[in-house]
C-alpha cells in the first residue's frame, strides 16, 4: 500500500499540486486519471522521487519515502517498476539485457539465472524468443510489453505506469491494460497508472483518483465514476459527443 | 554532485565492463582522427620551420628540434584535446543528452541506480586511461609526420631531423604533456557529461547542449592549459 499525505509542490510560482492525500492499495489497480496539464505525472513524480516535494509524505508500507536519504531510497526503488510514457528502452542493449539489467545491478543471481527470470518475464508479455532485438527494432506496443518485463524482473511490490496507452492502437491498448490487471493480481503489486484514457478506467479502474487543477477532485471505483453527478468528472468522462449520448441513454433508463 | 559521481558503485565488475566498453568508444575508435591529423601537422610544423628558418647562424638539425617541442609541449597535448572535445565531447553530451530526454536516466534512478555514477563514472576512466595512449600516438605520428614532409620536399635529410628531434631533449616534457592529457581527459569528459546530463526539453536541446558542451570544453581546456604551464614549466 501507498499513501500520500499533505503533498504540495511547485514549480517556480506556478502550484501544480495542492494538499493532496490519497491512498493506493494494494492488489488493485489503482488510477489517477485528468485532463493534460492537472498534475498527474507530476504527482507520480513525486512519489518515485524524481521530483522533490515542497511538503507532504509519501509512505511505502509504513516507510516515509520522503524523509529518507539516497542510499535508503535506492532500496525502495528496487521494489518499484515503472513503465514510462515512451517505454525508456536502453537502446544500446537488447531486450534480453534491457529486461535483465535491474537483475544484474542488484541482484547475486548467475548469468543462467538471470536469462531464466528474463524469459519467464518476455513469456509473460508475450514476447518469448524476441531477447536479441533491439528495441528500435520492436513497435510501440513490443516496446511497453518489454518495459512491463522490465519492471518486473525484480518481482517489484510497487508497479508504476505512465499514459501506458500512448500512442497504442485500440487493441494492443486493451492487451497492454489486461497485462497490467493480471499482473498486478498475480504478483499482489500496489499499481499506479495514470492515464486520461476513459477506455483503461473501464477495464481496468478498480480505485480511481481524478486529479483536477492540482487537487484530488474525486475517488472511487469504475462504476461510480460512471453514474457521478460532479460536473468536472462528467466534461471529462463524457467529454465526447457519443460519450454524451451515452450518458443521455443513462439517464433515460434510471428515469 | 562529485560526491554522487565518484560513490563506491554497486558493483565493480558492472563498472569494469562499461570501462571497456567506453575505452572502445571514446579511445580506439579516435585512434584514426588523431593520427591522420598528427601526421599531417607534424608535417606542416616541420615545414613551416624549414621555410622561417632562412638564417645560416641556425643549425639544420633546428627544425628537428622546433618540430619536436611544438609537438610534445603544445600540440599533441593541447590542440588534440581541442579535436578530442569536438569529437568525444559531443559524442558523450548527445548520448547522456538523448537518455534524459527520453526518459532512459529516469527508468535508471527509479531502479535505484545512481545514474551519475553508472553512466559518467565509466567515461572519465576510460578518457583518463586512453587520453595518454591517444597522446603518445600523437607524438610519434607528428613526429613521423615531419620527416615524410621533409623527405618529400628533399629539404633535411633523415639523420639530422632525428639529431635535431634528440637535441635537448627533456624527458619530463613528456611528462607534462602526459600530466596535461589527463586533466583534459577529465575536464572533457565531465563537462560534456554535465551538459548532456542537465538537459531539458526534447532534440533541438540535446543539439544545442552538445554545441555548449564543445564550447566550453575548448575554452576550460585553454584556461587550465595556461595554469598548468605556469605550474608545470616556470
Amino acid at each position: 500500500m501507498i499513501e500520500v499525505h499533505n503533498i504540495n509542490k511547485s514549480f517556480g510560482e506556478v502550484q501544480v499540486l495542492h494538499d493532496i492525500t490519497t491512498t493506493f492499495e494494494k492488489g488493485k489497480v489503482n488510477l489517477i486519471i485528468g485532463q493534460s496539464g492537472q498534475g498527474k505525472s507530476v504527482l507520480a513524480k513525486c512519489m518515485v522521487g524524481l521530483h522533490e516535494v515542497d511538503s507532504g509524505n509519501v509512505i511505502y508500507e509504513g516507510r516515509d519515502f520522503t524523509s529518507m536519504n539516497r542510499n535508503e531510497r535506492s532500496q525502495i526503488r528496487q521494489q518499484i517498476g515503472m513503465l514510462f510514457q515512451g517505454a525508456a528502452l536502453f537502446d544500446s542493449m537488447n531486450v534480453e539485457e534491457n529486461v535483465g539489467f535491474p537483475l544484474s545491478m542488484f541482484s547475486t543471481k548467475t548469468s543462467a539465472e538471470i536469462k531464466k527470470r528474463v524469459d519467464f518475464c518476455l513469456e509473460r508479455v508475450n514476447l518469448s524468443g524476441k531477447n536479441s532485438l533491439l528495441p528500435s527494432e520492436c513497435s510501440g506496443g513490443m516496446q511497453k510489453r518489454i518495459g512491463i518485463a522490465r519492471a518486473i524482473a525484480m518481482n517489484p511490490k510497487f508497479l508504476f505506469c505512465d499514459e501506458p496507452n500512448s500512442g497504442l492502437d485500440p487493441k494492443t491498448a486493451i492487451v497492454i491494460d489486461g497485462l497490467i490487471k493480471d499482473i498486478t493480481q498475480e504478483f499482489d503489486m500496489t499499481t499506479v497508472v495514470i492515464t486520461h484514457d476513459m477506455n483503461s478506467v473501464i477495464e481496468i479502474g478498480e480505485n480511481v483518483i481524478f486529479i483536477y487543477e492540482g487537487k484530488k477532485w474525486w475517488q472511487g471505483d469504475r462504476r461510480s465514476i460512471i453514474t457521478t453527478e460532479n460536473p468536472e468528472i462528467s466534461n471529462f468522462v463524457y467529454a465526447s459527443e457519443f460519450m454524451k449520448e451515452i450518458r443521455q441513454n443513462i439517464q433515460n433508463t434510471r428515469s | 554532485m562529485l560526491k554522487i559521481l565518484f560513490a563506491v558503485p554497486s558493483k565493480w565488475r558492472i563498472l569494469w565492463k562499461r570501462v571497456v566498453s567506453e575505452l572502445e568508444i571514446i579511445g580506439i575508435s579516435s585512434l584514426f582522427i588523431v593520427g591522420l591529423m598528427s601526421l599531417f601537422m607534424g608535417g606542416v610544423i616541420a615545414l613551416n620551420t624549414a621555410y622561417q628558418l632562412t638564417t645560416p647562424l641556425l643549425p639544420d638539425y633546428t627544425v628537428g628540434y622546433i618540430t619536436q617541442q611544438s609537438t610534445f609541449l603544445e600540440f599533441s597535448p593541447t590542440v588534440m584535446s581541442l579535436i578530442l572535445a569536438g569529437k568525444v565531447g559531443s559524442n558523450i553530451a548527445s548520448e547522456i543528452g538523448t537518455m534524459r530526454v527520453t526518459e532512459q536516466i529516469d527508468a535508471l534512478e527509479i531502479m535505484g541506480v545512481n545514474s551519475l555514477n553508472f553512466l559518467v563514472l565509466p567515461k572519465i576512466i576510460a578518457a583518463m586511461l586512453f587520453f595518454p595512449i591517444l597522446i603518445i600516438c600523437s607524438m610519434a605520428l607528428s613526429l613521423i609526420g615531419g620527416w615524410l614532409a621533409l623527405q618529400v620536399s628533399g629539404l633535411i635529410n633523415t639523420e639530422v631531423y632525428v639529431l635535431g628531434i634528440r637535441s635537448f631533449f627533456d624527458p619530463f616534457h613528456i611528462t607534462y604533456a602526459l600530466i596535461k592529457s589527463v586533466s583534459f581527459a577529465f575536464l572533457i569528459v565531465s563537462v560534456s557529461s554535465y551538459y548532456g546530463y542537465y538537459v531539458r526539453g526534447g532534440s533541438l536541446d540535446v543539439g544545442k547542449a552538445s554545441t555548449q558542451a564543445i564550447v566550453t570544453s575548448s575554452v576550460v581546456i585553454l584556461m587550465a592549459n595556461f595554469i598548468l604551464t605556469k605550474l608545470l614549466l616556470f
